[in-house]
């Protein structure tokens, strides 16, 4: 018996050498396909995607509510705020559609995050593309699942006494985007990202140096160097809330900046009563 | 109004490689009466029943050929991204000639049609690019430089004569990189080098067009009557580093700055051909062109996707595989036998 499961624990390994080295082949040999994006499913999902399910689930212990508003297919808008200073909750929000809905979600990012070096290629190879219209008509042509952050930067910098207060939300571009692509918006809200660098200071002549929009000063860093840039354990639950369909508005309405306004502002009030209701139900931000 | 098909048609560039095939192309094309090739050197290989005639399109003289021939369709493939000639000379045949050549085409009452290789390079390279330029996009950062600027250039010049002569069936056409087996352009070059640098930290999207399928869309827009300004790439897209790998070139990344250090020493000491500004930019953050616009105006798909173009660019150069994949397949075979 006993010998029986050892073989066959060695016939699993052998397994997974060989397709640990078949991976590698393919690798080496630039078999495999991007789309027009950049997007490579096969190394987001062999490399990149493991990595962040383990911070996802082992560190951050993330608890995710409200699948049933993830649509099964077809393209809609995943609209959630954004916080955390280093902007891991974009990188948590597309493991939780990816593991709990079964669908990969393309993100909207920074312009920043494509002239770095590194970043900007890795971002594209998970799917991501810059923040844009014609990005995001393009994605949502093609039926996929866009994901958008409207406050950018002044939600992910803002202060840790600001925390879970949604920033303005840009200029109406969702809003825009989606009756233009006939999409719902699916609000959602993260909570957790707050805690991860809390962000007491901002130190901005070496911001300015960097040509970062900011530059944090956190409990941890710079003080304890590197380990510094280890993100604090808080406890994560992400919420879906209920799709907000656009259908009753017609193709004119894009234009009318007095809908694509009130459009935005029932979103971001949707988003802000979702984010307090989350808060509560996790309590402390550390358990 | 529908305009009588083709039937004295000028080629210029035509002793450089894409000339010379569209020239033979189109003389295979029993509707039309003569072909007329213009270039400053002898061509280099056959042109069968295309009548040479070796004009600088710098010149007037480019008007006289014009206005003897009869000429009502010009095909306009003389835009030079040689870095082997000297770049103030490269300018001067860009844009000057291209000056003299719609200002000939402009006077002559017998032009009805005007078919103009641009490039793809019009629209730049920026990260701030939308993933994927249409025709309508502008360009983020458009080109300051080169043989980009250029293209830039001869456009602008193209809409005017759109403007004053509205008659005329205008087509241009911005090609994404040529590859096949007879093209010799920077990007070639590049790809041949014994390593092949990469800037450090930046993996861009590429795409490619055949020579063939360059070819047929140059003919079709000769015989047939397609206005407008379209993208024309393969289909899908390529990563540089997994171009790289599938062509089994070992490369290095490098430090942008490096790179195009390497590529001064290069021209300086190697006869190399260095690297301009705007090859490091798409380099560096590469380009997608949307062709849906050319698919759905000629009913027709290029026969090669950009990874086939490719492919059959490595097959023709032999570059095939060895190198990395080689050495891996010998030590994962070594495992496998412990």
């Amino acid at each position: 018996m006993n010998a029986h499961r050892e073989e066959r624990s060695d016939d699993g390994l052998e397994r997974k050498i060989a397709s640990g080295l078949a991976f590698l082949r393919r690798r080496i040999a630039g078999e495999y396909e991007v789309d027009e994006f950049g997007f490579d499913p096969e190394f987001n999902g062999t490399v990149l995607l493991p990595v962040a399910r383990a911070l996802y689930e082992h560190w951050f212990r993330t608890e995710v509510f409200g699948l049933e508003h993830v649509p099964e297919k077809g393209g809609a808008l995943i609209v959630a705020n954004h916080s955390g200073t280093v902007p891991l909750d974009g990188i948590m929000l597309s493991v939780a559609v990816h593991d709990g809905a079964d669908r990969r979600l393309r993100l909207l990012g920074a312009d920043l995050v494509y002239q770095m070096p590194l970043l900007g290629h890795l971002s594209r190879k998970a799917g991501h593309t810059l923040a844009g219209p014609a990005d995001a008509a393009r994605l949502l042509g093609k039926g996929e699942l866009v994901g958008v952050f409207p406050e950018g930067f002044k939600g992910v910098g803002k202060p840790f006494a600001d925390r879970y207060k949604l920033q303005r939300f840009g200029r109406g571009g969702i809003a825009q985007t989606a009756l233009r692509a006939g999409v719902p918006i699916i609000p959602a809200a993260i909570v957790g990202a707050e805690e991860i660098y809390p962000k007491i200071a901002d130190f901005r002549p070496l911001a300015r140096l960097l040509g970062l929009p900011y530059f944090p000063i956190t409990p941890t860093f710079p003080l304890l160097g590197v380990a510094g840039l280890l993100p604090l354990p808080s406890k994560w639950m992400i919420q879906f809330g209920e799709p907000m369909s656009l259908a009753e508005y017609d193709a004119d309405a894009a234009d009318d900046p007095m809908t694509v306004f009130n459009i935005t502002d029932h979103v971001r009030e949707n988003v802000q009563q979702m984010l307090y209701d989350t808060l509560l139900r996790r309590g402390p931000a550390f358990l | 109004m529908p305009a009588a098909a083709a039937r004295v048609v000028l080629v210029t560039g035509v002793s450089r490689f894409l000339g010379a095939r569209v020239a033979n192309t189109l003389q295979a094309d029993p509707g039309i009466e003569r072909v007329i090739g213009v270039d400053t050197v002898p061509p280099s290989m056959s042109l069968g029943r295309t009548e040479f005639v070796r004009v600088d399109i710098r010149t007037p003289g480019i008007a006289k050929v014009i206005s003897s021939a009869e000429v009502d369709t010009v095909v306009h493939l003389n835009l030079v991204s040689s870095p082997s000639v000297p770049r103030a000379k490269v300018k001067e045949f860009n844009v000057i000639g291209t000056m003299q050549l719609l200002a000939a085409c402009q006077r002559s009452p017998d032009m009805r049609k005007l078919v103009v290789r641009s490039s793809a390079a019009v629209y730049g390279s920026s990260p701030m690019d939308p993933a994927v330029f249409t025709e309508r996009d502008e360009p983020v950062e458009a080109p300051t430089s080169g043989y980009a600027k250029d293209a830039v250039e001869v456009e602008g010049y193209v809409r005017g004569l759109c403007r004053r002569r509205s008659d005329l069936t205008v087509s241009v056409l911005r090609f994404a990189n040529f590859l096949g087996p007879g093209v010799d352009s920077p990007l070639t070059r590049y790809l041949t080098m014994p390593v092949v640098p990469t800037v450090l930290g930046f993996d861009p999207r590429l795409q490619f067009v055949h020579e063939d399928d360059g070819v047929e869309v140059l003919r079709r827009m000769t015989v047939e009557d397609h206005p407008g300004w379209f993208n024309v790439a393969g289909d899908g897209v390529l990563l540089l580093s997994q171009a790289l790998r599938r062509a089994g070139r070992p490369y290095l990344p490098v430090p942008a700055p490096s790179l195009s250090a390497i590529g001064d020493m290069g021209r300086r000491f190697a006869g190399l051909s260095g690297f301009s500004p705007e090859l490091l930019r798409w380099l560096t953050y590469g380009r997608v062109i949307d062709t849906g616009a050319l698919i759905d105006e000629l009913a027709w798909r290029p026969k090669y996707e950009s990874a086939a173009a490719f492919a059959d660019f490595v097959s023709a150069r032999e570059l095939g595989r060895g190198g990395p994949l080689h050495l891996f397949d010998r030590l994962s075979g070594l495992i496998g036998r412990g």
